[in-house]
């Protein structure tokens, strides 16, 4: 008997076709497992409240919320707290961020500048940030200046701490080989110690992403007249629960939505890791 | 002919906390072009120090090294460098590795780094990035990443140390494909007697405590050299009696 030595092309490609088909239900099968737990949450508390076990004024309902988000999208109320909550984080973001990233490289980078900086900033670092507030508010007024510098105070220390990590990480032999290649500083900071200290710098931006949306929400809840955060403080005063609930709904979405921007480039990014994938 | 490194009366002492350890005494040696020169010693015999010092990796020694009549006083890409480890850089692919800081847009970057790739035998791998590779295949890289510069000198320190017998020797065997088709001067530290005497032009044996030259073993064997040549074991066991005396006593155990 004759064994052929390859498949015919048919075959093959049925087979192609079954672990793909496989892979899709393996995909919706763990979506599914995910979802469970919150539909299931959703559905209790939308019955209760349905039924009059729990107050619909105090507690709200998935649907009533739900209906309240059409209303204020359709008003163009919450397009635009959220526009203007928006662009308060980013800004607060990026220079915080970038002041993080720029002095935790620096500081990683050489020995001096560590030795003079690094223990003020661990030391401010362990003042908490609701502290502080009150002397932005008297310095900067209730104003944006106000608001972007407490984000951004908020969004330095994570990605600070994390590029200084990432930079003693980097692996001293290839120091070694970027000395013998000759490498430029600028080449030597480009081509070797940002790329190796990427996976850390990369873990800061998305704690300081998270403390980016806590200030904020921290500094609109304090004093302002526009903002999602200032949507919550309203509503919370006319007692307005389902309000209240598409602001907390709709940060968590957005917070969630920019973790996973972070997370794509993470991914794509670092490519070239081979570490454990679970 | 001026060599084109020269190495006279290289003298280093370690300063340590339990005094000071000479490491290498009175060592001088020429390198021409084309040559390639082994070096094999015992372990602690500063074989390995001598390499970092003609890299320009360690300037605190005595005596003077000279690349075509110029002091060595910092590494340059003239000096060619292959580590033990193939020491790529994780985050970029081969041929990323291969142009390092130069840029693979430069047409004439791209070219040179294509013929390395077709030299080093690496087809079809150049996206691969090094996790990807095999030992053998990551040192090839490393190889062609300084040959790109086009060094004066390859200097190797015991690059194929970390592989396994098999890709040993086909590692062995392209780098004498590479050394005769670019002709850049090679120096080799090992301390395996059977690749010193397979690779090299000559062979210079070193001693330990202090580290000197102890021998220098030409090698006058044509290419390509059979390992199991009456020739070749003579001259394999040659050196291993250079490198230990008691080993003459027992000179029949090796001359099989």
């Amino acid at each position: 008997m004759t064994v052929p030595l390859t498949a015919p092309k048919e075959s093959i490609l049925e087979a192609e076709q079954r672990v793909r088909r496989k892979d899709l239900s393996r995909r919706w099968r763990l979506f599914a497992r995910g979802a469970a737990l919150p539909i299931l949450i959703l559905a209790v508390w939308q019955t209760l409240s349905a039924t009059g076990a729990i107050s619909e004024q105090l507690f709200s309902s998935p649907w009533l919320i739900l209906k309240q988000y059409a209303a204020l999208t359709l008003s163009g109320e919450l397009p635009h707290h959220l526009r203007i909550s928006i662009v308060r984080a980013s800004l607060g973001f990026l220079l915080g961020g970038s002041a993080g990233l720029i002095i935790g490289l620096l500081v990683g980078m050489y020995r001096r500048f560590e030795e003079t900086v690094n223990p003020t900033v661990q030391m401010l670092r362990t003042v908490p940030l609701l502290a502080i507030t009150p002397l932005f508010i008297m310095w900067f007024g209730f104003g944006e200046l106000s608001k972007v510098l407490l984000i951004s105070l908020g969004a330095f220390f994570p990605l600070y701490v994390n590029t200084f990590l990432g930079v003693r990480n980097v692996d001293a032999k290839l120091f070694d080989v970027a000395r013998v290649l000759e490498f430029s500083r600028f080449r030597q900071m480009t081509k070797l110690v940002l790329p190796a200290a990427l996976p850390n710098i990369l873990l800061g931006i998305r704690l300081s992403l998270s403390i980016a949306w806590l200030c904020l929400v921290v500094a609109e809840l304090l004093g302002a007249d526009t903002g999602v955060g200032y949507m919550i403080q309203d509503a919370r005063a006319f007692m307005q629960t389902d309000i209240v609930f598409v602001g907390i709904t709709i940060f968590a979405l957005v917070g969630k939505l920019s973790d996973s921007i972070v997370r794509y480039l993470e991914n794509r990014l670092l490519r070239w890791q081979d570490s454990y994938k679970g | 002919m001026q060599p084109v490194l020269e190495i006279e009366r290289v003298n280093k002492t370690f300063y340590g906390e339990q005094g000071t350890t000479p490491v290498l005494q009175s060592v001088s040696l020429a390198v021409h072009e084309g040559d390639f020169t082994t070096i094999i010693g015992p372990s602690g015999c500063g074989k390995s120090t001598l390499l970092k010092i003609i890299a320009g990796l360690d300037l605190s020694y005595e005596g003077s090294v000279q690349l075509r009549g110029k002091r060595i006083e910092r590494p340059t890409q003239e000096k060619g460098f292959i580590f033990q480890e193939h020491r790529l850089f994780p985050w970029m692919t081969v041929e990323q590795n291969i142009a390092a800081d130069r840029s693979l847009r430069d047409p004439g970057v791209r070219k040179a780094v294509d013929e390395l790739i077709e030299l080093v035998k690496l087809g079809g791998f150049e996206r691969a990035y090094p996790r990807q590779l095999s030992g053998g295949m990551a040192q090839r890289v490393a190889i062609a990443r300084a040959l790109l510069r086009q060094p004066e000198v390859l200097l190797l320190d015991e690059p194929f140390g970390a592989l396994d017998a098999f890709t040993r020797g086909h590692m062995q065997e392209a780098l004498l494909d590479i050394w005769q088709t670019n002709q850049t001067a090679m120096v080799l530290v090992t301390h395996d007697i059977d690749e010193a005497v397979f690779l090299s032009t000559r062979v210079v044996v070193m001693d330990a405590r202090p580290g000197t030259i102890k021998a220098i073993v030409p090698i006058d064997l044509p290419y390509p050299r059979s390992r199991t040549s009456r020739a070749f074991t003579e001259l394999r066991t040659l050196v291993l009696n250079r490198l230990d005396h008691r080993a003459e006593l027992e000179q029949d155990v090796y001359s099989i």
